[in-house]
């Protein structure tokens, strides 16, 4: 039974490292600024926990083995709990610190350091269970928010009060994120309702969109295309389907497109 | 603290009469331990079909599943499940396994059953407020399922109920209305339950205590419940009083966690001021420490049984296991936040909260280590409860790894609110923590019922659980890392939809596995009635429930008044006439 | 003998049938007039539905907010004029009310109906879709329906004005408009509306447009035929 015990432990561990080395099912293509520093941390942490899982399964497997119905004498781990205690204790901590300390700095730069002053500022409107995103239009000025204004049927989503605020005339409200490449983007996240998030995989960012709260997150894509904006903060029924595209273009496409919307 | 010299108190309580006082509003800590064992069992058996539900869902969204329009004709039209069914199902399950299963089985029912018999006492310290525990429980239980059968159904807002999705009643969606109001209703009682348990815990420990049962001797298990009690009692001292403040949120128009101008499907709130934050620190500040709760019984559970098993004591002793649980639940109280990286707090916090999350993983290492270190040169035997010791072994190393990238802020903002987090918390928690409870399930089930499971099936039950976890829990920390977010009914995003297959694969394991748990209901079905009968000590064990008779009379030890001359672990000693020494030996004189 | 007997049989038959065909027919008037506005109302907005991308690509240009829908002339469709005084003669109604989920739309933008009037919702769409109405009278619910599910069976036992919307796709957005009296119209894309079978009599008329909200009227219908028109005061915003 031991043996059986231990070749069933090798043979889980084995299955279950082969799609994570092989890549099996993995993280889309990086498209942000700060996303390859974030997928250097996951390998490294991928690494250090990958040899301490195998490690560990492999050795509760050859202890299984060689002293599975073991019957004579007993012995005790050589040199008593001591050392064992000791290397728990400094091998969790060497990579605790290591850990801590790169991530940090890779936490810091996505959401503590400041966002560039000349990024292009959107803001962004969640509910149950959309994305709504808002320009400041030609006169580069945001309207105001007004709650009690707020009439999805007629296509106000962000509660702009036209008729007495000048500022909210011209902005400009759509369903798809579009933004240029290469720019840093500084969204500026609002919920009318419940908790919602903001999460794009492919760009290695996630943030919470909090009713009450005004949130900033910011960062700068890398690349053209197209991908999915999800939620991911359960907001009710429709939290499966509520999503928006997010649509990176270049500098001179997005040009065209904001004079389009404007023109609108 | 009382004078270790003197005898200690005793109840002197008489043998129950009558069927009523014997069986159902019982005083024995016994009886007590077992109702709620019996109530974990019919817990995790609903909460377990409801897993099924999703998972069927998952990976066949459009099923129609013959017969469930009947249970709910508005979550199941036609038998096909909606997607706020699927959420209600989600909350109903978190909810039942976390409070009901969990918190139950390894804390209020081994422990009831066994501390005091492990302190060598009569009873609890407070017998009428144990009874009272256990049917507070009941009828929250009861509360939580009346959910099922309101008109717009249990919940959706997870078993985490976060505001403002929960906190305003009916217009965030259905099962908002009545059934959020019970749930809200249910887990305040159950916090109630929770704390009179935790009382009684801690009392009889420092307290009950019989002569030479210093705190060094008392038995790992009996450590871990003495400090899970600890923790619980600060933890839902905590959770009542949110919970408190999330009805009058819902029914009395206050705004403690309801800000100004929400605006619900068109609709102007008139609440104003309160913060959606404040729910999620009050909870989590709860809601870690109660996953400790879930997790450290398991840990004195498998410390207990191993050495029975290794015949050694564990590497590092007493001391060692002992330090690491407390470390445990100190820091249990530090690391909330780690919930709360991405939720809008201020980000500095992540990385204050990020640094005792990481430390946290040392107590939790060094405990693994000393059961790993405890098998080498063992004498190792497999029985059922043996098997399921390793097999915690296994699967919470391969719980706790995922959680050292959880821990990590930086990348937590990639995998928060994915699989990745499903895996992580399913691994020690659904999958580490069940293998505690069939451990002691097998362990002290002759002495609870005075008959022996029958090994063969236990073992058969082993192998087909051990292999059927990891089919369903690892294959989700690969769609975590491939981006696929949790708590969707189903999966239409463009991404996620080649994913699909890796969920059916998952639902096949998840329904051959719970099949499997079976073959573990038949056999203490069977046991029961038909089971050979179980000697006093049939795993050549010390600790003092071996002492006494399977299962032990009203009174534990039939009037005797145990005296304690050795450790609990005195498996192997040297100078022994056996391999193992009853911790009531009063010959053996120990060599440290 | 037998003969006589089969004559009044049928003298009777005919007489019975006679009072019949004419009891079910009452002697009724119809009301018709036209529902228009003054002034400028506010622009309808196109409809971002680009995260439903099924149905962007059904509405190419992209379909317009329906809070007003002006037509030349000024004429203002989707207005419902409603007896709301005096009424007399209303008959029942069993025929369901169809309302379609098409396209991420409405489909029509305002259901009428009568209190207790079967009501049934179909989603045409390949998507789910949310139905959730939110009377202040009637009983709440909020219901999803997936593609395929079958269509929701309901019905509003009280009479009210009520908002519709799919939290799903937020810009979905529409009426279920439940009246006591069988006596009403809603306006069509030329601003007129019909009211049949309206016995004699004195009524008060209300006209009802979900911006520019109600104006009544008093009209007298006697010996076929009424009119009444209805004009709103129209703002920018």
């Amino acid at each position: 039974m031991g043996k059986f015990f231990a070749i069933l432990l090798i043979i889980i561990t084995l299955v279950s490292v082969y799609p994570i080395v092989t890549h099996m099912w993995w993280m889309p293509e990086v498209v942000s600024a700060h996303g390859p520093a974030v997928d250097h941390q996951l390998d490294e942490t991928m690494i250090g926990s990958g040899v301490l899982f195998i490690t560990s399964q492999f050795v509760l497997a050859g202890f299984i083995w060689a002293f599975g119905n073991h019957k004579g004498k007993i012995k005790n781990w050589p040199g008593g709990h001591k050392p064992v205690v000791a290397f728990g204790i400094i091998l969790v901590g060497l990579e605790i610190l290591s850990l801590s300390f790169v991530g940090s700095k890779v936490w810091a730069s996505m959401y503590i350091t400041k966002p560039d002053p000349n990024a292009l500022h959107v803001d962004v409107q969640a509910e149950q269970f959309a994305f709504f995103f808002r320009y400041a239009g030609p006169d580069g000025v945001f309207g105001s928010i007004h709650p009690d204004k707020i009439n999805d049927g007629s296509g106000n989503y962000f509660g702009l009060d036209p008729e007495n605020d000048v500022a909210a005339r011209d902005d400009i409200v759509v369903g798809t994120l579009t933004i240029p490449v290469d720019t840093p983007i500084l969204l500026t996240l609002h919920s009318k309702d419940m908790i919602h998030n903001f999460y794009v995989p492919e760009l290695r960012i996630q943030q919470d969109i909090v009713p009450g709260i005004e949130i900033p997150l910011h960062f700068t894509a890398t690349k053209t295309g197209k991908w999915e904006i999800v939620c991911t903060q359960l907001c009710g029924l429709g939290h499966y389907s509520m999503k928006a595209y997010l649509q990176v273009m270049s500098k001179p496409e997005y040009d065209d497109w904001l004079k389009q919307q404007s023109g609108d | 603290m009382h004078d270790m010299s003197a005898e200690p108190v005793v109840h002197h309580l008489s043998p129950p009469q009558g069927f009523i006082r014997k069986h159902v509003f019982s005083l024995d800590h016994k009886v007590i331990g077992l109702q709620y064992y019996g109530l974990a069992l019919a817990a995790v058996f609903i909460g377990m079909v409801l897993s099924w539900l999703m998972r069927l869902h998952l990976g066949w969204a459009s099923l129609a599943i013959p017969g469930l329009q009947h249970l709910s004709p508005n979550g199941a039209p036609g038998g096909v499940i909606t997607p706020e069914y699927y959420l209600s199902l989600m909350t109903m399950h978190g909810t039942i396994m976390v409070f009901f299963v969990l918190t139950n089985a390894p804390f209020a029912g081994f422990g009831n059953y066994f501390l005091p018999i492990q302190v060598g006492a009569e009873d609890m310290a407070f017998p009428r407020f144990n009874m009272m525990s256990f049917w507070v429980t009941f009828v929250a239980f009861l509360v939580l399922i009346a959910a099922f059968f309101v008109h717009d159904g249990p919940p959706i807002s997870g078993w985490t109920s976060y505001a403002t999705l929960s906190s305003v009643g009916g217009i965030s969606g259905p099962g908002e209305a009545m059934g959020q109001n019970l749930w809200a209703v249910s887990i305040a009682l159950f916090c109630v339950g929770q704390l009179l348990g935790s009382l009684n815990f801690i009392a009889t420990t420092l307290d009950l205590r019989t002569k030479g049962m210093t705190l060094g001797r008392m038995p790992l298990s009996t450590w871990a419940w003495f400090i899970t009690a600890c923790i619980g009692l600060l933890a839902f001292a905590d959770l009542l009083p949110a919970t408190i403040l999330l009805i009058l949120d819902r029914t009395a128009g206050t705004s403690f966690f309801n800000p100004t101008g929400m605006v619900v499907s068109d609709t102007l709130l008139p609440h104003s001021g309160g913060s959606p934050l404040l729910w999620q620190h009050l909870f989590w500040f709860f809601g870690h420490p109660e996953v400790y709760i879930a997790i450290i019984p398991g840990f004195g559970i498998v410390s207990h049984i191993l050495p029975a098993f290794t015949r050694k004591p564990l590497l590092g002793g007493m001391r060692v296991m002992i330090g690491c649980l407390i470390a445990a639940g100190f820091l249990s109280y530090m690391v909330w936040g780690h919930h709360m990286f991405v939720s809008g707090m201020n980000p500095f916090s992540a990385i204050l909260f990020s640094v005792p999350t990481l430390i946290i993983t040392i107590p939790f290492t060094v405990a693994t280590l000393m059961f790993l270190g405890s098998i080498y040169g063992a004498n190792l035997r497999f029985t059922s409860a043996s098997l399921f010791c390793l097999g915690f072994v296994s699967v919470f190393i391969s719980g706790g790894i995922s959680g050292f990238f959880l821990a990590q802020p930086s990348i937590d903002t990639y995998l928060h609110a994915t699989y990745f987090v499903v895996a992580h918390f399913h691994f020690v928690m659904a999958v580490a923590a069940i293998f505690g409870i069939f451990a002691a399930t097998y362990f002290w089930m002759p002495k609870m019922i005075g008959r022996m499971m029958n090994e063969t099936l236990g073992k058969l039950h082993f192998w087909l659980t051990f292999i059927g976890v990891y089919c369903i829990f690892m294959p989700m920390h690969y769609l975590g890392i491939a981006g696929n977010v949790r708590r969707y009914a189903s999966f239409t995003d463009d991404y996620l939809v080649p994913l699909i297959p890796v969920h059916k694969f998952i639902t096949i394991a998840a329904l051959l596995t719970g099949a499997a748990q079976f073959i573990f209901l038949y056999n203490l079905i069977h046991t029961r009635w038909w089971g050979p009968l179980a000697p006093e000590n049939p795993w050549e064990a010390t600790s003092l429930e071996w002492s006494t008779t399977s299962p032990p009379p009203f009174d534990n030890f039939g009037g005797r008044h145990l005296v304690v001359h050795q450790g609990p672990y005195e498996y192997n000693a040297e100078g022994a006439a056996q391999d193992y020494v009853m911790q009531t030996d009063p010959n053996f004189v120990a060599h440290s | 003998m037998r003969t006589k007997f089969f004559i009044l049989l049928a003298v009777f038959g005919l007489a019975s049938s006679a009072m019949l065909v004419t009891a079910a027919r009452p002697a009724g008037g119809t009301i018709t007039g036209k529902v228009t506005f003054t002034g400028t109302p506010p622009k309808m907005k196109p409809i971002d539905m680009s995260k439903e991308p099924y149905c962007q690509k059904l509405h190419n240009p992209p379909i317009k907010t329906q809070d007003v829908e002006a037509g030349p002339g000024d004429t203002l469709e989707d207005s419902v004029v409603f007896i709301s005084a005096g009424d007399q003669g209303s008959s029942s109604a069993s025929t369901p009310v169809r309302y379609d989920q098409k396209g991420c739309q409405y489909i029509p933008h305002i259901a009428v109906m009568m209190v207790d009037q079967p009501l049934q919702i179909y989603n045409n769409d390949p998507n789910a879709h949310n139905i959730h109405p939110l009377p202040k009278v009637n009983a709440e619910w909020n219901k999803s329906q997936p593609p395929g599910a079958p269509p929701i069976d309901t019905k509003w036992d009280k009479p009210e004005f009520i908002s519709v919307k799919c939290n799903i796709h937020p810009w979905m957005h529409g009426y279920f408009v439940v009246l006591k009296t069988s006596h009403y119209g809603l306006t069509g894309a030329d601003g007129t509306f019909t009211i049949k079978d309206v016995p004699p009599g004195k009524y008060t008329l209300t006209a009802w447009q979900e911006h520019m909200g109600t104006q009544t009227q008093e009209v007298t219908v006697s010996g076929g035929a009424a009119t009444a028109n209805f004009t709103f005061k129209a703002m920018p915003y």
